[in-house]
C-alpha cells in the first residue's frame, strides 16, 4: 500500500494559501478579510505538518504548536481593535473608514 | 530526556528575561498599588531598561549559541541588544513628556513597550526561524495595541487595524516562506539552513528559493520595502507620537537585524542568483520613498516617507553582501535612531495638545520663537540628508562604499542621486524654521523635560558619530 | 486507498468551505465555512499522524477562535456586506491574478519536488513526542509564548475598556 503521496497535501495547502490571499484582496470587511488571514494560517500549518511527516522531524509539529499561539493572540487584539472601531465609527468596512486606502 | 539548561544559556537571554519580568512587575504594581502615582510607570520602566542594559554587559564577549541552538551571542547580539534598548528608554521618555501634554492614560503603555522591546531583543539574537518568528509577533501584536493607544481617536485606531490587517497578511507570507524553508532544509536552525545553500549552491532547489522570497517579503512588510509600504504613512501619521518614533526606529532596526540574521548567513552563497531582486527593491524604495516625500506637509507623513527612503539606503548595505555588510547597516541603523529619535522628539513638543499641530507650517518661524528647539530640529535635519559633519553622512557612507566594494556602481549612483533629491524636503523644514514668519501667535509650551534628555542625546549622538566614528566601527568590526 | 479517499472528501470540503469563506456576501455564512474548512483540515492533520496536533486545532480553532469571531459578529449585528463600490472593483483584477500565479508556483513546485514521497507511518506527531521536544530543546520559544500571550491579554484588555480613566 503507498498511501498518500506528501505533494497531494502541499498542492491543498497552496490552493487554501492562495484562496486566503483573494479573500484579503478582495473583501471589504474588516472580519472578513481576518478570517482569510486564518486561511492563510492554517494552510501554512497544513505545509509544516506536511513536511514534518515526510522529514520525520517534530519541529514542523512544534512550529505548528507556535503558529497556532500566535494566531490565538492576534485573534484577541484584532477583534478588539475592530470592536474599539466599531463601537467609534459603526463600520467595519474598511472603505468606510477613509484614511484606509490600501 | 532531562532538562538542561546551563548558566550560559541563561546569561544569554539576561537582558530579555529582566525587561520582559519586570513588564510583569509593572502590570502587577498598578493592580496591587493602585494608589501610587501612576506618573512614575514610565520611570519605572526606565529603570527596568536601565537594567537591562547593566545585564547586556555580562553577553559581551560571549560567543555561541544557547538554548539548544535558539539564539545566538556574538557581537551583533549585544549591539543590537543596546540599541533596542536605547530605543525604548528614549521613546518613554518621550512618552512621559506627551503623556503631561495629552491626559491620556498611558498605564498599560509603558509594559508595552518593554515586551516589544523584548521581541525585538529575541529577533536580534535569533538563531532560529522559529525564534524569529516568536519574536516578530511579540514585537508586532505589542505594536498593534500601542498603534491604537489614542482609542478615542478614530485616526489611531484606524491606524491599528490597517497596521494589524497588513501585519498580519505579512505574517501569512513570512510563514510559508518558513515552511517551504524547513521542508527543504530539514530544520529551521539558521546555521544549517546556511549550510544547506552552501552546499546546493550552484543549483538551489526552486521550492527553497520560493521560501527565501516569500521569507524576504514577510520581512518587507516590517521595514517597509516598497511595494510592501502602503501601511507606512497611514499608521505613522495615525499612531501617537511617541509610539510612531518608537515603531519607525524600533521596528525597522529589529526587521532588518531578521534579515541580517537570516540573508547573512544563508545567502552569502546563493547572493548572485537573487541580489538582482534585492537591488531593484533598493531602488524603488529609495526613489518612491523620497519622491513622494517631497510633496508632504505633514511632519509625520513626511518622516514616514523618510524612513521608507531610508529603509532603501540600509537595503544598499545588505545587497552589498560583503563583509562590510553587518558593520556598516548597524551602523546606519544606530545613526537612524539619533536622527530620527531627535526628530520625532521635537515633533512631539511642536505638536502640542491633541497632536493639532502637525503641520510644516507650524514649524515657521521657530528659530526665532524656540532658537534651541530649532537648532536640533536643523541638526536632525541635516543628518537625515546626510550633509557631512553629522553622522548621517558617515553612515550613508560606509552604506556605499560596501555597495562599491561588491562593484554596485549603479546602485551607489542612484542612491546618491536620491540623497540629493531627499535634500529639498529636509531643508524645506530648515527654511520654514529659519526664514519664514510664524503662522500663528500661540507659542509652543516650553521644552519638557523628558524630550528635552531625548533632544540632547540625539544631537549628541548625531555629533559624536559624526566626527569620531571611528570607536563605534571598530566595535563593529 | 481508503486514505486517499478521505483525503479527497476532506480536501474537497476544505477547499468548498474556503471559496465560501471568500465570496459569501454573509459573514455570518463566511463563519460557519471557516470551520467547516478547519474540520476537514483536522482530518487532514489525522491522516498525516498529527494526532496531538488535529486535537488541538479543533481545541483551539473550533472551541476559541472562531467562537469569538461569531460572537464578535453578532455582537456587532453586521448586516449583509454591500458590493464593494465601483472605486475599489480593480482590487478582484489585481488580487486573483495574484493569487492564481502565486498558487501555480507554489502548486507546481510542492508536485514537482514531492510526487514520488508518501505519508509515512510515524511517532512524530504523538503527545509524548511533542511533549519531549517543546520541553527540553524547545522550551525557550514555549517561553517567549507566554509573553505573547500577556501582550495579547493586556491589549485586548485595554482596547476594549469601556471608559477611559483620566489621571488625577
Amino acid at each position: 500500500m503507498q498511501g498518500i503521496p506528501i505533494s497531494h497535501f502541499l498542492v491543498l495547502s497552496a490552493i487554501l494559501f492562495s484562496l486566503g490571499v483573494i479573500g484579503v484582496t478582495i473583501r471589504r470587511n474588516a472580519i472578513v478579510i481576518f478570517m482569510s488571514i486564518e486561511l492563510m494560517l492554517n494552510a501554512v500549518n497544513l505545509s509544516f505538518l506536511a513536511f514534518s511527516n515526510y522529514l520525520n522531524n517534530v519541529e514542523g509539529q512544534i512550529f505548528v504548536f507556535m503558529v497556532m499561539v500566535v494566531a490565538a493572540a492576534e485573534v484577541a487584539v484584532g477583534l478588539a481593535i475592530i470592536v474599539a472601531i466599531f463601537r467609534l465609527r459603526e463600520t467595519v468596512h474598511v472603505d468606510d473608514i477613509k484614511l484606509l486606502k490600501w | 530526556m532531562p532538562i538542561a539548561i546551563g548558566t550560559t544559556d541563561l546569561i544569554s537571554i539576561l537582558p530579555i528575561a529582566i525587561v520582559s519580568l519586570f513588564g510583569v512587575y509593572l502590570l502587577l504594581q498598578s493592580v496591587f498599588a493602585p494608589r501610587m502615582n501612576r506618573i512614575l510607570i514610565p520611570y519605572l520602566g526606565i529603570l527596568g531598561v536601565g537594567l537591562a542594559v547593566v545585564g547586556n554587559f555580562f553577553l559581551i564577549g560571549m560567543e555561541g549559541t544557547a538554548f539548544e541552538g535558539m539564539v545566538r551571542v556574538d557581537r551583533l547580539t549585544v549591539v543590537l541588544n543596546f540599541l533596542f534598548l536605547i530605543t525604548a528608554a528614549l521613546s518613554l521618555l518621550i512618552t512621559i513628556s506627551y503623556h503631561e501634554g495629552e491626559h491620556v492614560e498611558f498605564l498599560e503603555f509603558t509594559p508595552l513597550v518593554l515586551f516589544s522591546t523584548a521581541g525585538m531583543m529575541v529577533m536580534g539574537s535569533a538563531e532560529s526561524l522559529m525564534t524569529i518568528f516568536l519574536g516578530l509577533e511579540t514585537m508586532s501584536i505589542a505594536l498593534y495595541v500601542m498603534a491604537g493607544f489614542r482609542r478615542t481617536n478614530r485616526h489611531s485606531l484606524e491606524a491599528a487595524l490597517k497596521y494589524f490587517l497588513l501585519g498580519a497578511f505579512a505574517t501569512g507570507f513570512l510563514l510559508y516562506g518558513m515552511a517551504l524553508t524547513y521542508g527543504m532544509v530539514g530544520s529551521t536552525n539558521l546555521t544549517q539552513i546556511a549550510q544547506y545553500f552552501t552546499q546546493n549552491a550552484l543549483d538551489v532547489p526552486l521550492v527553497a528559493l520560493m521560501g527565501l522570497a516569500l521569507i524576504i517579503i514577510g520581512f518587507g512588510f516590517k521595514v517597509a520595502l516598497v511595494p510592501f509600504h502602503m501601511w507606512t504613512p497611514d499608521v505613522y501619521q495615525g499612531s501617537p507620537l511617541p509610539v510612531t518614533a518608537y515603531m519607525a526606529v524600533g521596528a525597522k532596526a529589529a526587521g532588518f537585524a531578521a534579515i541580517l540574521r537570516v540573508i547573512s548567513l544563508s545567502a552569502f552563497s546563493i547572493a548572485f542568483q537573487w541580489s538582482e531582486i534585492l537591488w531593484v527593491l533598493a531602488v524603488l524604495t529609495m526613489t518612491v520613498g523620497n519622491v513622494v516625500a517631497l510633496v508632504q506637509d505633514n511632519i509625520k507623513r513626511m518622516l514616514a516617507y523618510s524612513s521608507i527612503a531610508h529603509a532603501g539606503y540600509i537595503l544598499v548595505g545588505v545587497v552589498a553582501s560583503n563583509d562590510q555588510t553587518v558593520p556598516s547597516v548597524v551602523f546606519y541603523l544606530i545613526v537612524y535612531l539619533f536622527m530620527n529619535l531627535g526628530a520625532f522628539a521635537v515633533a512631539t513638543m511642536v505638536a502640542g495638545q491633541n497632536e493639532r499641530r502637525v503641520n510644516i507650517q507650524y514649524y515657521r518661524g521657530l528659530g526665532y520663537t524656540q532658537p534651541l528647539l530649532a537648532l536640533a530640529m536643523a541638526v536632525f535635519m541635516f543628518s537625515l540628508a546626510g550633509f557631512p559633519p553629522t553622522a548621517g553622512f558617515i553612515g550613508k557612507f560606509y552604506i556605499f562604499s560596501a555597495a562599491l566594494q561588491s562593484g554596485y556602481v549603479w546602485l551607489v549612483i542612484l542612491g546618491v542621486i536620491n540623497s540629493l533629491i531627499s535634500v529639498y524636503y529636509y531643508l524645506n523644514v530648515v527654511v520654514a524654521m529659519y526664514m519664514q514668519q510664524p503662522v500663528d501667535e500661540k507659542k509652543i509650551a516650553p521644552v519638557l523635560p523628558g524630550v528635552g534628555v531625548v533632544i540632547l542625546v540625539a544631537v549628541l549622538g548625531i555629533v559624536y558619530l559624526g566626527i569620531f566614528p571611528g570607536t563605534m566601527l571598530s566595535v563593529l568590526r | 486507498m481508503l486514505q486517499l479517499t478521505l483525503f479527497y472528501i476532506f480536501a474537497v470540503l476544505a477547499v468548498l468551505g474556503g471559496i465560501m469563506v471568500v465570496v459569501h456576501r454573509n459573514p455570518i455564512y463566511s463563519a460557519l465555512s471557516l470551520i467547516l474548512t478547519l474540520f476537514a483540515l483536522a482530518g487532514e492533520y489525522i491522516l498525516l499522524m498529527a494526532h496531538f496536533i488535529a486535537i488541538v486545532h479543533i481545541a483551539v480553532y473550533a472551541g476559541a477562535i472562531m467562537v469569538l469571531f461569531l460572537f464578535v459578529i453578532m455582537l456587532l449585528n453586521i448586516r449583509i456586506e454591500e458590493r464593494a463600490p465601483g472605486a475599489l472593483r480593480y482590487m478582484v483584477y489585481i488580487g486573483v491574478p495574484m493569487a492564481a500565479i502565486l498558487f501555480l508556483q507554489l502548486g507546481y513546485l510542492a508536485f514537482k519536488g514531492f510526487q514520488e514521497v508518501y505519508v509515512k507511518n510515524t511517532d512524530v506527531g504523538t503527545v509524548e513526542r511533542i511533549g519531549q521536544a517543546l520541553f527540553s530543546k524547545y522550551v525557550l520559544p514555549f517561553e517567549i509564548t507566554s509573553i505573547l500571550l500577556v501582550v495579547a491579554m493586556v491589549g485586548a484588555v485595554y482596547l476594549s475598556k469601556r471608559k477611559l480613566e483620566i489621571v488625577e
